[in-house]
């Protein structure tokens, strides 16, 4: 498999009134196509910066950020980004929200149509299609943007918290529909998550952050295999082993927090 | 609307009519305020010889005209000057001194350009319109989330897609915002302009009255301008209700927290 997506020693700096803000520095990560990665670390420890980096929203301050090869240079078309607000048009139904990509990709009505009632059934919002975001909770809201980022189908999937706002079964269900698409259609993903469980359970690979200024401490092996069931994961002896181990290695951070 | 609510109203009005009428020469000259009786005469002989609708069709038209001149030419600009930041800049002085006048002081060169026909009145009119409906759009297209602009451009999307499905539809609260406010200004374009120089229209209804003497014909045109307001303010409405249907269901809700 080749490499995707590169970080090279890349740093991010925010200019704010108050003076710079280090928001990840020196990161070094390679991406290969097709490869499931989630991030995992405390808040505002730069994983959101990351995923602005590779879809070209801002450059590294210093450092590169490689897609495919080239640096990222301006609005990355091959990645689609789901951010932590789900950014709907709140005035567009459901429909027209999940339908807008495919407008843009210059679909026929029919077409379109047919593509977004297929994406509403996936998420169960099939109900729900000419509803507007104001009507409906922060669950389907997050689930009407992820059928939208699907409905373009991009080369890389860029997931900031997509499932932290659903129950435990829906998150199963999108969990299992999510990496079943993926491993289909052969998809790249950068997916942050604060769940461990969660980062272990998808993952083919698992980066631990640390504090501010954001670096990456470590990078997990999940090697629970491409094909796997995740309903009956939390009975796998690996799966456990896995999530201990991430666990552990994220204490440092949480007596770090004790003695602050 | 609740028949409370209208039965309300009517009682409102129907009292200030009685006030009116039995303090009209008691309290007042009736030379001044004339007599809601007098006034009702007076529009049910304009009424009748066909002069109202004549008058109040042309003030309709430079002031439907005038409007939708201006409004069409300050959605465009305001589009153009949002979107493009460095031309805004460069020619946000000469707009705010262009906005600082007085438009109505604008009036004589404009009957020198086009006469005291419709035109002057329409051009008058489109003028002042034009800057409410443009600094509104600006506003508005300027505050179009940058995220969602982002977004959209991930998917590929060109600028003719960032403004017809991001921009003209989250600024078209502020152009409606900007629509509303024009519709009183319309028709103070128009009526001023024919105020100044006309021989048609309800502005030249109310100054012949006026010189004339004729309180009743003074109120009359009034109460024309004013049904004409109305008219005008509900086509806004009814328009804003049509292409912004999101904004029914965000009053409808329940209201939760």
């Amino acid at each position: 498999m080749s490499d995707l997506i590169v970080f090279e020693n890349a740093s991010k700096t925010f200019s704010t009134p108050n003076g710079p803000i280090e928001a990840s520095r020196d990161i070094n990560l390679t991406v290969k196509r097709g490869e499931f990665v989630t991030l995992v670390g405390p808040s505002g420890c730069g994983k959101s910066t990351l995923l602005n980096m590779t879809a070209g929203i801002f450059a590294p301050t210093t450092g590169k950020v490689l897609y495919d090869g080239k640096p990222v240079d301006g609005f990355n078309g091959h990645v689609g980004y789901m951010t932590q607000n789900d950014h709907l048009l709140t005035w567009r139904t459901v429909g027209g929200n999940i339908g807008v990509p495919l407008e843009i990709a210059g679909l026929s009505k029919s077409e379109r149509k047919a593509r977004v009632e297929e994406l509403a059934e996936m998420v169960g919002l099939s109900k729900f299609l000419d509803s507007y975001p104001s009507q409906l909770s922060g669950g389907m809201r997050k689930r009407c943007a992820l059928a939208r980022l699907l409905a373009y189908s991009p080369e890389t999937l860029l997931l900031d918290e997509p499932f932290a706002a659903l129950d435990a079964q829906l998150r199963l269900r999108m969990q299992m529909e999510l990496r079943s698409i993926v491993q289909t259609l052969g998809k790249t993903v950068l997916f942050v998550t604060h769940d461990l469980d969660e980062a272990v359970a998808i993952a083919d690979r698992c980066a631990i952050f640390t504090r501010g200024p954001g670096t990456i401490r470590n990078v997990l092996d999940i090697p629970l295999g491409k094909e796997r069931e995740l309903i009956g994961m939390r009975h796998n002896p690996d799966y456990v082993e896995l999530t201990a181990t991430l666990w552990d290695e994220m204490a440092p951070d949480i007596r770090l927090e004790e003695a602050v | 609307m609740k028949p409370k609510l209208i039965l309300i109203r009517l009682a409102i009005l129907i009292g200030i009519l009685l006030v009116w009428q039995f303090s009209s020469g008691v309290l007042i000259k009736e030379f001044f305020v004339s007599k809601p009786t007098k006034v009702a005469a007076v529009l049910a002989k304009w009424i009748g010889s066909g002069d109202l609708f004549y008058h109040a069709a042309i003030t309709a038209f430079e002031a439907f005209a005038g409007f939708l001149l201006g409004a069409f030419v300050g959605i465009s600009i305001g589009l153009l000057l949002g979107r493009a930041k460095g031309l805004a800049e460069v020619l946000d002085p000469f707009i705010m001194a262009f906005y600082s006048l007085p438009k109505l002081a604008l009036a004589p060169l404009f009957i020198l350009w086009f006469g005291i026909g419709l035109e002057m009145k329409i051009v008058l009119t489109a003028t002042i319109c034009f800057f409410l409906v443009f600094l509104n759009t600006y506003t508005g297209v300027r505050s179009v989330s940058r995220e969602m602009i982002a977004i959209l451009k991930l998917m590929g999307a060109k600028e003719s897609h960032v403004i017809t499905k991001v921009v003209i539809p989250s600024a078209i609260t502020w152009v409606f915002a900007g629509l509303r406010i024009s519709v009183p200004y319309a028709l103070i374009g128009a009526v001023v302009g024919e105020l100044m120089a006309s021989n048609r229209g309800l502005g030249f209804l109310l100054s012949s009255s006026a010189a004339d003497f004729n309180t009743a014909g003074v109120f009359a045109a009034l109460c024309a301008i004013v049904c004409l307001a109305a008219l005008l303010n509900y086509g806004v409405s009814v328009a804003a209700r049509a292409m912004m249907p999101w904004e029914r269901t965000t009053e409808q809700r329940e209201f939760s927290i």
